[in-house]
């Protein structure tokens, strides 16, 4: 690392302690992953290339402090780990919830969602009326909390963040179809019916009640290749949305050198989709176990959660488990007595639908920019710091938990052939009961629709997958969900939302803040999603605007879709067009004329 | 690097891959490229943001190739060679995702000083009117809205080069040439996402403020004029800037000891451009400030002593 150049901008005392306090301390783990005093950290070059992963932390302290990332803080930060100012500059203009530009806020930030369940349920509205009120608002993307829209998240400014509709609403809603049975897989099994308002139900004791524990118990007596051969023969896929085979994917690494890492990807932002919120707001101690599951099977030290900025219940309980599995001795340098160290360090982010994907996660972790990598090297050799990863979101981690516990045969009893096991659904929009449904994989549409209290009104489309997924119309309640049957139907589950609009609902709209997600999100690395989602918005809108399609436009549409989907670099770019191509073949936006 | 007559090395065994480019087998080092490959195969590959002296960056997408088996097209530019792949290099798909990728960047971008890329264009017949406002669409409406561009005034903060973003395709070689691939001063970085990314100091700082050394490694790397030397806005902004008149002359920069190469880009006498061959062993392409802008003591009026009377007794 070259010397480095700073302006003169100082940073304020607030800045500075504010700074100091999020890189000395770690909340919850000491130990396995590098936590370093500043003191330590100009002790070489070696450590401040150690330290650059503490950007984001670095930068979230800035931000509340001060309200904005100023130029002295900014400089104050690249100091005290080793980042140019210009790269750092580069990161903190990466994410939604930093400022860059003079004024500071001086309010909390009311970040209000304005994606298509949430504009349904009278988002904009709701946004004129804290504006109204005196409040700072600010209008984004999905905040993963769509069976309560219009979605709120405050962005604390010498505050804790918060979610308003956290312990002042009712809770949401959970249904399980395989919860009544013991020897069925359920994840909600636990969940459903308890106080979670009540922190007693939180403790580890509790959990313990609730029969927590034993899939770590299980992992240490069966070994590596025995956990790993029951999740392979349970048939178990990545729930993120990719359905990559589990068992494969730990394979790899388990068969890697290491330093090895463990990720559990908690950045769900595929508009519609809230499942992962939940699981960590209702059970973060089986979340927590399922990582230590992972690493101690695959042999990796270290074990990461990179979760949502947008989540701070869920991140605050996560904390509190990550604390009591410490002093259970689940974590440390002889994690739950295997003889191995693992310990779990949970970062957040910091508003970027992109980091999401795994690679661009990886990025964002290490303090870079959250923009993907070309694949291969894939990351079970080349992920995290460069080492073999393993990377999964919490729905896949807790169906090893109830692998491990039913074993894979039993697990296999629900679900199809090619998809072994329950799905989360989670269920939007014009339905009887919004809320999180788990149910085998096979359910039909109709069926799914009929558990959560039928549609309201007359069906128009379900959006299936989020806004990387594609429509379907009001014909397909026949629709088997499973991966085989959605893909043989030319359609995804993705990672579970459904989206349901009745026929009130203006779907050209919906279709257009669909293009104006992909246009706001995409982190512009590659040129076909940086200019491909930009061209297709402004066609989305023009469409709309006169109510009909032609035939040219039709044409430049096809153009982009194929080459975002041949010539990106990851699966956003990809899936960019689907959701409107689909739309388009359902006639949602507009009559074609030639 | 061996030369001939001294320390003949018995050649270590370099694994070699064979694979198929548009059907022909082609053999390469271990560790190339399909790019490597493509040019062994006489394949000519349209790139941006590839260059051969900087970290493939995989970003302009121009380069793709179709990979049997692979679900998506493969960039050539970064993807290593492996035995046995095939690899189609003028099929449909590729040929539609380079026109759109060349297309895209045309309907953004001002190119007018991109001449490779306007070959490109041409050959992959990429239309970026396809995306203006045209009458014929809806009645009085247009077509479509007028596309956003990236609109973006000329940076000129010093006399050594400026700075054109609406030329800027977003490459990024500029800031790998300023950063771990050449310069490792890190001044520019992309900020700021999507359609309104930029390359950026921090807090867009003027140059001189920022950590830049103006050893001008980036305007050297840059593939559309966006970062351009002084002498050349210049005398482009007076329709003098005739590169077909220019007589090249490579010499050895006299400053240090280093021994890097210079190509003195001469028009009309006068230096206007200097540059460093991007295969040379010393330089890699990279110059410093000295080698890169300090040549106008050249034009400098030649030296003549005082003269004194000496009177003799």
């Amino acid at each position: 690392m070259a010397d480095l150049h700073f302006s003169d901008a100082e940073p304020t005392a607030s800045e500075r302690r504010a700074v100091l306090a999020a890189l000395s301390v770690d909340e919850a783990s000491d130990g396995a992953v590098v936590v370093s005093h500043p003191r330590v950290v100009r002790a070489g070059m070696q450590r401040r290339k150690q330290m650059r992963h503490q950007l984001l932390p670095a930068l979230h302290a800035l931000q509340r402090e001060a309200g904005w990332i100023s130029p002295g803080g900014l400089n104050f930060v690249g100091r005290t780990l080793g980042v140019p100012p210009a790269e750092a500059y580069g990161v903190a203009t990466f994410y939604e919830m930093f400022r860059t530009e003079a004024p500071a806020h001086e309010l909390s930030v009311r970040h209000v969602c304005v994606d298509p369940i949430c504009a349904l349920a009278g988002a904009a509205s709701l946004a004129e009326h804290l504006r109204s009120q005196g409040h700072a608002v600010h209008e984004g993307p999905c905040l993963g909390q769509c069976e309560r829209a219009p979605a709120v998240f405050i962005q604390g400014r010498r505050e804790p963040d918060r979610v308003p509709a956290d312990g002042s609403g009712p809770d949401s809603l959970l249904v399980s179809v395989t919860a009544s049975a013991p020897e069925t897989p359920s994840l909600l099994r636990h969940m459903i019916g308890r106080d979670h308002g009540h922190s007693e139900s939180m403790s580890m004791e509790a959990y313990r009640e609730r029969g927590g524990g034993a899939a770590l118990d299980a992992a240490l007596s069966l070994g590596t290749d025995e956990v790993i051969s029951q999740v392979t023969a349970a048939g178990l896929s990545g729930r993120g949305g990719a359905a990559f085979p589990t068992g494969i994917k730990w394979r790899a690494v388990a068969d890697g050198e290491g330093p090895k890492h463990v990720v559990a990807n908690i950045d769900e932002s595929e508009p519609g989709t809230f499942k992962d919120r939940l699981l960590c707001e209702l059970e973060p101690l089986a979340i927590i176990e399922s990582i230590a599951v992972a690493g101690l099977t695959v042999g990796a030290e270290h074990g990461w959660i990179y979760i949502r900025g947008e989540y701070p219940l869920a991140t605050q309980r996560l904390r509190y488990a990550i604390a009591q599995a410490h002093s259970a001795g689940w974590l440390g340098d002889d994690a739950a007595g295997s003889g191995q160290p693992f310990d779990i360090e949970l970062r957040r982010g910091a508003g970027a639908y992109i980091c999401g994907e795994e690679t661009a996660l990886f990025n964002s972790l290490e303090g870079f920019r959250g923009e993907p990598r070309n694949k291969p090297p894939f990351p079970t050799t080349h992920g995290l710091f460069g080492r073999p990863t393993v990377v999964n979101n919490p729905e896949t981690l807790l169906n090893v938990n109830e692998i491990l516990r039913i074993g894979p045969e039993a697990y296999r009893s629900v679900g199809t052939e090619g998809s072994p096991g329950t799905k989360l659904f989670c269920l939007s929009g014009h339905v009887g009961r919004p809320g999180l449904y788990e149910a085998p994989f096979g359910i039909t549409l109709g069926e799914l629709l009929g558990l959560a209290g039928g549609v309201q009104g007359t069906l128009a489309a379900v959006l299936l997958g989020g806004a990387a997924g594609s429509f379907v119309g009001p014909d397909a309640g026949e629709l088997q969900l499973s991966l085989e049957d959605t893909r043989a139907a030319g359609t995804t589950l993705g990672s579970g939302p459904v989206m349901v609009f009745n026929d009130t609902a203006d779907m050209s709209a919906v279709v257009e803040r669909l293009a104006k997600f992909f246009r706001d999100e995409s982190c512009g690395q590659c040129v076909p999603c940086r200019v491909g989602t930009v061209r297709q918005h402004e066609l989305v809108t023009q469409i709309r605007r006169t109510g009909r399609s032609t035939e040219p436009q039709r044409e430049l549409l096809g153009d982009i879709a194929d080459a975002m989907g041949d010539a990106s670099i990851c699966g956003l770019g990809h899936t960019a067009a689907s959701a409107v191509l689909s739309a388009m073949q359902l006639g949602l936006l507009g009559d074609t004329a030639s | 690097m061996t030369r001939s007559g001294e320390n003949p090395r018995p050649a270590a065994e370099t694994a070699l891959v064979t694979l198929s480019i548009d059907g022909r087998e082609v053999t390469v080092p271990e560790g190339e490229t399909i790019l490597a490959a493509c040019t062994a195969a006489d394949v000519e590959t349209p790139t941006i943001c590839w260059a051969p002296n900087l970290t493939p960056v995989n970003v302009c997408r121009v380069c793709v190739v179709e990979l049997e088996g692979s679900r998506t097209l493969v960039p050539a530019c970064s993807r290593p060679a492996e035995a046995g792949m095939q690899i189609s290099t003028d099929s449909e798909r590729v040929r539609h995702s380079r026109r759109m990728v060349l297309e895209f960047l045309g309907s953004a971008n001002d190119l007018s000083q991109a001449s490779e890329i306007a070959d490109w264009s041409r050959t992959y017949g990429a239309d970026p009117a396809r995306y203006e406002g045209s009458a014929d669409g809806g009645g009085d409406l247009p077509l479509r809205p007028e596309p956003e561009r990236v609109d973006e005034p000329v940076r000129i903060q010093d006399d050594l080069y400026i700075r054109a973003y609406d030329r800027c395709v977003l490459c990024y070689k500029c800031v790998e040439a300023c950063g771990d691939d050449a310069q490792h001063t890190f001044a520019i970085a992309v900020a700021g996402r999507g359609f309104d990314a930029r390359i950026r100091t921090e807090y867009d700082a003027e140059l001189p403020d920022s950590a830049c050394v103006y050893c001008g490694n980036c305007v050297a790397v840059c593939p559309t004029g966006a970062l351009q030397f002084r002498t050349e806005f210049d005398l482009r902004a007076v329709g003098e800037w005739r590169p077909d008149d220019q007589a090249v002359t490579r010499t050895v920069c006299s400053y240090c000891g280093v021994g890097c190469n210079l190509e003195l880009h001469v028009q009309d006498e006068r230096i206007v451009k200097v540059t460093s061959p991007a295969d040379h062993s010393v330089t890699s392409g990279h110059l410093c400030i000295k080698g890169r802008f300090g040549w106008q003591y050249v034009h400098a009026p030649a030296f003549e002593p005082p003269t004194t009377s000496v009177t003799e007794h």
